[in-house]
């Protein structure tokens, strides 16, 4: 808990200078020029957008794979595509990045939309819902797998199809472990750093566009971690006021989704 | 040999306590005296007084959950390591108070040994496995041979000696049961405490503990849980039997010579247990 | 949760349709999965494509330069090892010694419960805000700068969650008859713990580690947020020495125009797969061994 601690002294003195309210709903983030202004708007909803649109990729192919492979695949394949998948999830961020800037942009989201830059929001979401896959998939495959057989084989016993146990059976009695999975996956795209620094550009831009370029609030911290901020100035305290923004929002969605696990273990273990 | 096994330690302890070292002409290894156990809130045994002797075989026999495994666990003081478990009354070893302050529950446990249910051999060779009690114990002398002379004992060593580096999980169920006693008599306790050692073995193997026991009173004190009835009547040498209450708080019901018990029981229920015409 | 019971179905009708929807379902699954697995492969092909043949010796021992086919990665590659090197130096004793604290000796009591409360969820804060943290308290708190030292405190803590967590589940896998073996000959809880327990668990404990490590030598923000350099002329030769390392000196490449860069930025990429390969394959080579042996 040193971590709030931390953040808050390195943050306080910024509202000092900059009020909550125009911090919270400023539209104009101008950290670097002589009139500096410090709406952190444009920098959140860059976030939430390639957030929500990478888990929007993961979190239906991420959950059809856990399904694919708690209900219908053979052991061997599962046993080959589960490591796999965990391989994809070792690969470090800044790979994603490369492959988003030096693959998606020019070869799918160029020729499909036919965007102007190569740093769009989209790029970044894309490369990042594939990162995403892996953790979905372990997590809900793991929730679906401690349903208890029973549950399955009285629906059997019923007549139902395979289809019809995953979907109306395994689904919905793992429902809470498979929304902890979405919300740890989502709190992880809000605080990943090295993919929107990359491929998603950094200009900050209020913007719901994904063709576009947009800075998210881990790559403002990166920016001004690379030039030369001394300590003190209001731009190196802004780091620690976004900072702690982050940190609100991804331990928010770790206690929701904390709290999503408890209740499903608690109904079966 | 029995007396010059005394040692210092807990004679001292029992002229503290006032307790005179030796209170009867029979000499008894260890004794429980109205021992109560609880488990946090629930009793699980109740006021048990028994008194085991000296290189006796003891068996303890009782229906499953009567607290045979609680009571000897008290007899070393593994009781207190369960959370929330604690002891009323009194065990003495060699007439002194087990439970006494400045009694050291370690050195205690080397003194008097245990053999579990399940074998449970360390993941390391069979060596290592008879040779870490002697370590830790602060043995001098030659380690080798400690460690060949309890194997021996313990009727193992023409099975393993050519392998003794090899990992004692590779052994089979009733040799590892048997590598378990060697490492417990590699310290040479006075009292050896035997919770159910055949439980999980074949007949043979069985037979061979069995055997071993007979020949391990002669220098050693043994207590042994056991659910075998022929077993106890086989081997030991005064038998107790434990029932378990409405309260599902274990007590002693008899405690006599195995023969007696076994042929002539004072209680109604020993019988009944015995010859198994039990509810 | 009360699964409603399909109703039996008589017509043929609905049970053809049925059948249909069910393979077609397992159809769109199965694609799903396929998807995630090719997209591991394209992953792996594209960002190694053009690296491959830029690797080379002079690669990994040349300095970084403002001309793409001179540069190298020996100062970030010696970066990365120096930083990992004292990561691992903090990490795992901090590490290792609190899983045996919290597993076998901490009283279950509210302070235990907030400890492991605190670091269930430290597991969950994005790296950048560790870097944050480690810019406040390291570089700036305790004035160590940007230095290697600094970086590698911040990566403890970044990695500390991890390894306790799995240390835990490696010494809780050990089963308790262990202990009560060794305390009934006489051992101290502790002596039981360090020649029986801690051994028996080694091969699970050090598959976290090395896993942690994995993930720690991939890291690039947390290290760019405490203001390591991104283009380094020198090899470090001391823990206060400013550095780069390999992922930071990877993003610096991509971050470069010009096409040769690129190709840098991809063999470097390699070279860090490479070693994150290496790594997980003793993480495995580990787990099989543990596997073997667990059989009490
Ligand atoms: N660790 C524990 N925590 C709480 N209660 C316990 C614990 N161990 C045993 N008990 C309780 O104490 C009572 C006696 O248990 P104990 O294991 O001594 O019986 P037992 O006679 O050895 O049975 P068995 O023949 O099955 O081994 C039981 O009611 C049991 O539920
Ligand atoms: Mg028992």
């Amino acid at each position: 808990m040193g971590i709030v601690a931390v953040l808050l002294i390195e943050a306080i003195p910024f509202f000092g200078d900059v009020s909550v309210i125009s911090f919270l709903t400023g539209t104009k983030w101008a950290p670097l020029f002589a009139d500096k202004s410090f709406g952190a708007l444009p920098l959140l909803s860059a976030t939430a957008l390639i957030a929500g649109m990478a888990l929007a990729v993961a979190f239906p192919l991420g959950l059809l794979t856990a399904i694919y492979l708690s209900e219908y695949a053979p052991d061997v394949v599962r046993s080959t595509v589960k490591p796999a998948l965990e391989v994809l999830a070792g690969i470090p961020t800044v790979v994603y990045g490369f492959f988003a800037i030096s693959f998606i942009s020019p070869n799918i989201v160029r020729p499909l939309f036919d965007s102007e830059t190569i740093f769009t929001a989209l790029a970044a979401s894309l490369a990042m819902g594939i990162m995403l896959i892996p953790m979905v998939v372990s997590l809900s495959e793991d929730a679906m797998r401690s349903v208890p057989s029973a549950l399955r084989e009285g629906a059997y016993a019923l007549g139902a199809n395979r289809f019809q146990v995953s979907v109306r059976v395994v689904v919905p009695a793992a429902l809470s472990g498979i929304v902890a999975a979405g919300l740890l996956a989502l709190a992880r795209a809000v605080g990943e750093t090295m993919i929107v620094t990359i491929a998603a550009g950094g200009v900050p831009n209020l913007s719901a566009n994904p063709l576009e370029a947009m800075q998210a609030m881990t790559a403002y911290i990166m920016e001004v971690a690379m030039g030369d901020t001394p300590r003190g100035t209001v731009e190196y305290r802004s780091i620690f006021a976004i900072g702690m923004l982050l940190f609100v929002f991804t331990l928010g969605l770790n206690l929701v989704a904390r709290g999503f696990i408890a209740k499903f273990r608690e109904v079966y273990e | 040999m029995t007396t010059v096994r005394m040692r210092p330690i807990m004679t001292r302890v029992a002229a503290k306590t006032g307790e005179p070292a030796q209170e009867t002409a029979v000499d008894y290894a260890i004794e429980a005296r109205s021992l109560r156990a609880y488990y946090g809130e629930n009793l699980a045994l109740k006021d048990v007084t028994l008194p085991m002797r000296r290189n006796y075989v003891t068996a303890i026999i009782g229906p499953s959950g009567c607290g045979k495994s609680t009571l000897v666990r008290c007899l070393n003081r593994m009781h207190e390591l369960v959370p929330g478990a604690r002891i009323e009354g009194k065990v003495l070893f060699g007439g002194a108070d087990i439970n006494a302050a400045g009694v050291d529950p370690v050195e205690l446990r080397s003194r008097i040994g245990m053999v579990f249910q399940k074998p449970n051999p360390f993941p390391k060779s069979i060596y290592a496995n008879v040779a870490f009690g002697l370590k830790i114990n602060g043995h001098k002398g030659n380690m080798a041979e400690a460690v060949e002379r309890s194997l021996r004992q313990a009727a193992l060593w023409d099975e393993v000696k050519d392998r003794l580096n090899s990992p004692a999980l590779s052994l089979s169920g009733g040799q590892q049961q048997r590598l378990c006693i060697a490492r417990a008599i590699a310290i040479e306790p006075e009292v050896v405490l035997m919770d159910e050692p055949c439980s999980a073995l074949d007949p043979i193997a069985t037979m061979a503990i069995e055997d071993l026991i007979r020949r391990l009173k002669e220098r050693y004190s043994i207590v042994i849980v056991t659910h075998n009835m022929q077993q106890a009547a086989r081997v030991s040498d005064e038998t107790a039997f434990l029932m378990v209450d409405q309260d599902r708080a274990g007590y002693l019901v008899e405690f006599d010579a195995t023969e007696r018990i076994f042929t002539n029981p004072s209680h109604e229920q020993t019988e009944a247990y015995i010859t198994g015409r039990f509810s | 949760m009360k699964p409603s019971p399909p109703a039996l179905s008589a017509s043929r009708q609905t049970a053809f349709t049925r059948r249909w929807t069910s393979w077609a379902f397992a159809g769109v699954a199965l694609l799903a999965t396929a998807f995630g697995v090719a997209a591991l492969i394209l992953l792996l092909f594209v960002v190694m494509r053009d690296g491959i043949g830029g690797l080379s010796w002079d690669f990994l021992t040349s300095f970084p330069s403002r001309k793409p086919e001179l540069a190298g990665a020996k100062a970030a590659i010696m970066g990365t090892l120096w930083v990992m090197s004292f990561t691992a130096l903090f990490s795992i004793p901090i590490g290792v010694g609190a899983a045996i604290y919290l597993e076998e000796f901490a009283p279950k009591s509210w302070f235990t419960r907030l400890i492991e409360m605190n670091i269930s969820t430290l597991a969950g804060v994005p790296s950048v805000v560790y870097g944050l943290l480690g810019l406040a308290v390291f570089v700036f708190g305790m004035n160590l700068g940007p230095s290697i030292i600094a970086a590698a405190a911040t990566l403890t803590l970044l990695i500390l969650p991890i390894i306790i967590v799995a240390a835990r589940e490696g010494l809780r896998s050990v089963p308790y008859s262990m202990r009560e073996a060794a305390m009934a000959l006489g051992a101290t809880r502790w002596q039981a713990v360090w020649h029986q327990v801690l051994p028996a668990g080694m091969p699970a404990v050090l598959t976290g580690v090395i896993l942690a490590m994995g993930r720690a030598i991939g890291e690039t923000a947390p290290l760019i947020a405490i203001g390591a350099f991104t283009s380094v002329f020198f090899t470090p030769t001391s823990p206060t020495d400013s550095f780069t390392v390999l992922p930071i000196q990877i993003f610096s490449w991509i971050s470069r125009p010009l096409r040769g860069f690129q190709e840098n930025a991809s063999a470097g990429i390699v070279v860090l797969l490479i070693v994150l390969l290496l790594l997980n394959s003793v993480a495995v080579a580990l787990r099989h061994v543990y596997a073997r042996r667990r059989r009490w």
